[in-house]
């Protein structure tokens, strides 16, 4: 890769850390979300 | 109308207002948007007289001369109708060629040379390999051809 | 086909759906994107100007092109659950905003990691490809903070739709910044005037595609995520997350 080396590399590896973030976030976000759903269900149905 | 097509009519008004608003504001900061003025409008004498800016050309074959032992610079730059000297003392970037694509900032001086304190290079929307480079010199002399045709018409002494 | 979009737009149709097509497009895109990198890494020849800083390009035109692309998709779709009220729509541009932020960042950075060997520079402020560029990240900024800054969530939506539509104007700017003004930035290869030999434009238009399948994928399921927070107490959400099998 001559004298570009560091730069190729750290672009294609901040391409993968972006890319695995969005996923990752958007995995925590949709767990969250089931999970409070869930959560307040479950209370409705103890409650009825 | 039906409500449906009176919001269309008003997101549609509305995108026309905006695009029409800012079609105005571009037109009045079009000079500012340049990023650097061309060698021609330099030579015109059509450049900020009194703060620094941007010169954008191409280098001209044969024209840059290193002085020994020193980081002084000297090189020429044309937009393919009018040349300007440059002066510049530093590093240069690694893309920094003859023939190629040239940014600098600075300000021309009394001499009608241009001194710059930053040169950055301006790479084309050509990508080849360097084999295929060589085969097709003929690209690189049409060029080189424009780049020493350019810098012999005008320069700023003329004007 | 009319029957068939209506059907998608319906949230329990599209929550099932969904879920379904998400690794159709995420795993093509991923092999896609592998065998383009590994090419663009060692295979493909170095420039005859920039050397092996080249390299850069596939993923910072891909990037850059899904920055816009995810706008577009953003003010769009924000415009059509505005004039036909369809609720998914709106679902769909909150999804593309976080997306579309992360891939301007990225472009953002990979164009000023080429800058600084190429051009000489990391940033120059005063450049329009590259001021225009930063525009857009705000404008992603600006769009999920106003969303996030209402509570009524029909109220974010109208609200956010119409910054989006004003924002189409610096996607134009950033498309054309570099025919219309002078720039430090290279003129466009990939589809214009440029030249670029087939065995390096070739890995990049396969980049491009990856590219393309993984962002579909990222926002079915964020979509997804956003119709269920939506439809969170609907019955339909109601009886799949109750139900003796559950959902997910």
């Amino acid at each position: 890769m001559g004298d570009y080396g560091a730069y190729v590399w750290s672009c294609y590896g901040l391409t993968l850390v972006i890319v695995v973030f969005l996923s990752w976030r958007a995995r925590l976000r949709h767990k969250r979300v089931y999970r409070d759903i869930e959560v307040r269900l479950k209370a409705l149905e103890d409650r009825e | 109308m039906k409500p449906r097509q009176q919001r269309m009519l008003a997101v549609g008004l509305a995108a026309l207002g905006i695009a029409i608003a800012a079609g105005l504001t571009l037109r009045a900061f079009q000079d500012n948007m340049m990023f650097f003025v061309e060698v021609s409008d330099v030579v015109a004498g059509e450049y900020p007289k009194e703060r620094n800016f941007r010169i954008g050309g191409l280098v001209v074959g044969g024209s840059m001369q290193r002085d020994e032992g020193s980081m002084d610079i000297n090189f020429e730059v044309t937009d393919t109708a009018c040349t300007i000297p440059v002066q510049y003392s530093g590093v240069l970037p690694d893309l920094f060629r003859e023939g190629q694509g040239v940014v600098a900032h600075g300000r021309m001086g009394e001499d009608n040379v241009f001194q710059a304190d930053k040169i950055l290079a301006k790479h084309d929307e050509d990508y080849m390999a360097p084999e295929v480079a060589d085969s097709l010199s003929k690209h690189q002399q049409d060029i080189q051809e424009a780049v020493v045709k350019g810098a012999a018409e005008c320069r700023p002494n003329d004007s | 086909m009319w029957k068939w979009f209506h059907q998608l737009a319906s949230p329990p149709h599209f929550y099932r759906i969904s879920a379904i097509l998400a690794p159709w497009l995420a795993v093509p895109g991923v092999i896609l994107i592998a065998y383009a990198a590994w090419q663009g890494l060692f295979v493909v020849p170095m420039d005859y100007q920039q050397g092996d800083a080249f390299r850069i390009i596939y993923v910072h035109v891909p990037s850059a092109y899904l920055s816009m692309m995810a706008y577009m998709i953003m003010a769009t779709s924000g415009a059509i659950g505005l004039i036909w009220r369809i609720k998914l729509s709106h679902a769909v541009a909150a999804a593309a905003a976080p997306i579309g932020a992360g891939f301007t960042f990225l472009a953002l950075c990979t164009g000023s990691i080429w800058g600084k060997p190429m051009w000489g520079t990391w940033w120059e402020w005063g450049d329009p490809r590259m001021m225009s560029e930063l525009i857009l990240l705000f404008l992603y900024f600006g769009y999920m903070a106003l969303r996030s800054a209402i509570d009524d969530t029909t109220k974010a939506d109208k609200a956010s739709a119409v910054l989006a539509l004003v924002g189409i104007v610096n996607v134009v700017i950033v498309h054309f910044s570099v025919e219309w003004w002078s720039s430090l930035h290279q003129g466009q290869t990939v589809f214009k005037k440029g030249t670029m030999d087939a065995d390096m434009r070739i890995p990049l238009l396969i980049m491009l595609l990856g590219f393309t399948l993984l962002f579909g994928a990222m926002l079915l399921r964020r979509i997804r995520t956003e119709v269920l927070f939506r439809e969170r107490r609907t019955r339909w959400v109601r009886e799949m997350i109750l139900s003796p099998e559950g959902g997910a």
